[in-house]
């Protein structure tokens, strides 16, 4: 009961109404709102219980079971007899940090981080500009046709990859030929399968940052650039000036996302190449994915999991912050 | 920089620099937009290719034989009306249910004064950021347990309620002008219906750009439906794809087949993105900015 009016309070305290009789005039309206406020309370509960009992059963029961199955040595038996699984402390952790296979991973994951969260950060900045500034008639015409990728299936997309970088009859291929060049083998060597990736994930991934862009820029009021103008702020003065500065918090939101969806990659080396050649394009999910899947070591492959997920954590908290104080 | 002080009236918009300028982005954006539509444009042409076409060197952009035999084969030799139909079953449960579930605690966030309710919102922006990958293991594991696998149920479940599907419809509830639901209150409405005939239908585009999004997210979704397949006859469409297509046994590496399976998957998408793409972008802006 105490708690009740507790959060009724802290529900009170939200700027969006001010706290109950604080400056309410007269005792009658005070009396009056007695009883909507008993009734939200109640149906507030009610219309959140559905969402929560979801929740709870197949998203914090999972994120909560997958840590303590990280600390076990689950197998393929315990699918069936989850509790017969033996608590083994932290030995899926260290297991993991002299699994060679696993350390490549991390690198490969953060190599497709590094690479490709610029790019398609970068790229996604300057599509947008560009649709902002002189284009009017075509604006929605481009904006659909560089969403476009988005919105496809992975699967769908992979298959016409392959085809594009296939060395003997892909698209690129037949473009070498005509002008007397052999077109590599994209996907099978070790040195060019995790650029072709990332360039994939570029493509696909462009159109979000776009349209998170224009957003961004059309809320940049347009007196702001008359008087930069005005001014004689040239094209690029205005950009470097005005524009990247106002757009920082979108450039902070785009950046983490990508990061985050990028640290997380896993259907384009599934698809595309399953890690190979040589484990080149082998990532963190994918690993995970193998020893959970494949060989249902899922203890060990909750620990990569939760591994993962710290970094995340970490890398997000990191970009939050440093990103964050540049703005002020 | 010198220069640019003394310049003291701005350019006029049309001046013929800034025609010059527009062409320049014009000219920019066609050749991006190029090589965004190329792999499209190879996929849906090769799809009518002949094996002649297909393998040739240099490779034929426009087919010299146009053919439907691909499709015929493709049909043959996998059941897409089957895949078609599991796709689509779940996508639009998914989709039916986050409509529900999605609005209801969207709108009590935004709109009913509640204990807890901070809190709440706290959950939900907390499980936007986990990563889908980090609950594989154990959906798996409570799956089997409730003998879901291969099972619609199975599919649909962990996808019934989605954060994000809160947040985008808790910024649209918020739009609605408090006093048109405490009028409501007043008059002795419940609350229920208050949300059903008042709050619903002044945040019908936010539900068409929920349902587009969701409905998308689900029909392209591929790692959960891979893992709570085994049986073949649940497959949705791209993990048969997929299937299909790393099984040499099966697609004797048939670029042709592919393409048109991979066409299937994407057309009706695409269509239905180019006809509805104002909504994409306004549910992308909307969860994107706040």
């Amino acid at each position: 009961m105490s708690t009740t009016t507790e959060s009724v309070a802290d529900a009170d305290a939200d700027p969006v109404k001010s706290g109950p009789g604080a400056d309410s005039p007269s005792g009658g309206r005070d009396h009056r709102k007695q009883r909507p406020v008993a009734v939200q309370h109640m149906a507030g509960w009610l219309f959140s219980t559905p969402f929560l009992v979801l929740f709870a059963v197949f998203m914090a029961l999972p994120i909560l079971a997958t840590l303590l199955m990280s600390f076990t040595d689950f197998g393929l038996r315990n699918v069936t007899d989850p509790f017969s699984a033996e608590f083994i402390g932290l030995e899926n952790y260290t297991k993991l940090f002299e699994d060679e296979k696993f350390l490549k991973a991390l690198f490969n994951t953060a190599y497709f981080v590094v690479v490709g969260v610029p790019l398609t950060v970068g790229l996604g900045l300057v599509v947008a500009v560009l649709l902002n500034n002189g284009i009017d008639r075509a604006r929605t015409f481009f904006r659909v046709g560089f969403y476009a990728p988005v919105v496809t299936s992975i699967v769908a997309i992979a298959v016409v990859w392959r085809f594009v970088l296939d060395p003997s009859d892909g698209l690129i291929a037949g473009l070498a030929s005509e002008v007397g060049l052999t077109s590599p083998d994209f996907l099978g060597s070790e040195a060019l399968a995790m650029p072709s990736l990332i360039v994939m994930a570029v493509w696909r991934n462009l159109g979000t940052v776009m349209v998170l862009f224009i957003a961004g820029l059309q809320a940049i009021p347009p007196d702001v650039r008359e008087a930069a103008r005005l001014d004689g702020a040239s094209t690029w003065q205005e950009f470097r000036r005005i524009t990247v500065p106002l757009l920082r918090p979108t450039m902070l939101y785009t950046t983490v996302i990508t990061t985050i969806g990028y640290l997380n990659v896993f259907e384009e080396p599934f698809v595309m190449t399953q890690g190979g050649p040589s484990d080149s394009t082998l990532t963190v999910s994918l690993a995970m994915y193998r020893e959970g899947f494949n060989f249902f070591h899922m203890g060990y492959a909750s620990a990569m999991a939760y591994v993962l997920f710290v970094v995340i954590m970490a890398i997000t908290v990191l970009q939050l912050r440093l990103l964050k104080d540049n703005t002020k | 920089m010198s220069a640019a002080r003394t310049t003291t009236t701005p350019p006029p918009p049309t001046s013929s620099g800034g025609r010059l300028k527009k062409t320049g982005v014009y000219v920019l954006l066609s050749v991006g937009l190029l090589v965004m539509a190329a792999p499209f444009l190879w996929m849906g042409l090769s799809a009518f290719k002949t094996d002649r076409d297909l393998t040739a060197s240099p490779p034929v952009w426009i087919p010299t034989e146009w053919t439907f035999e691909h499709f015929g084969e493709l049909l043959d030799r996998l059941d897409v009306p089957l895949y078609f139909f599991n796709s689509l079953t779940v996508a639009v449960l998914v989709t039916l249910s986050n409509l529900v579930f999605c609005s209801m605690l969207g709108y009590a966030l935004a709109k009913l004064r509640f204990g807890g309710r901070n809190r709440i919102f706290a959950l939900v922006l907390g499980a936007l950021m986990v990563p889908g990958n980090l609950m594989l293991l154990p959906l798996f594991v409570l799956m089997s347990k409730l003998q879901l696998i291969d099972s619609y149920a199975g599919l649909v479940l962990p996808f019934a309620a989605q954060a994000f599907g809160v947040f985008l419809m808790r910024q649209f509830m918020q739009s609605i002008p408090d006093e048109l639901l405490e009028a409501a209150r007043i008059d002795g409405a419940r609350e229920w219906y208050i949300f059903w005939r008042i709050a619903m239908p002044l945040v019908k585009p936010a539900l068409a750009t929920l349902s587009i999004l969701i409905f998308l997210g689900s029909w392209n979704n591929f790692v959960w439906p891979l893992i709570a397949t085994n049986d073949p006859g649940k497959y949705t469409l791209p993990v048969a794809l997929a299937t299909f297509a790393t099984d040499p046994n099966q697609s004797d590496g048939s670029n042709g087949m592919l393409m048109v399976g991979s066409l299937l998957i994407i057309l009706p998408v695409l269509l239905v993105f180019l006809v509805l793409q104002r909504h994409f972008t306004q549910g992308l802006a909307t969860t994107g900015m706040k």
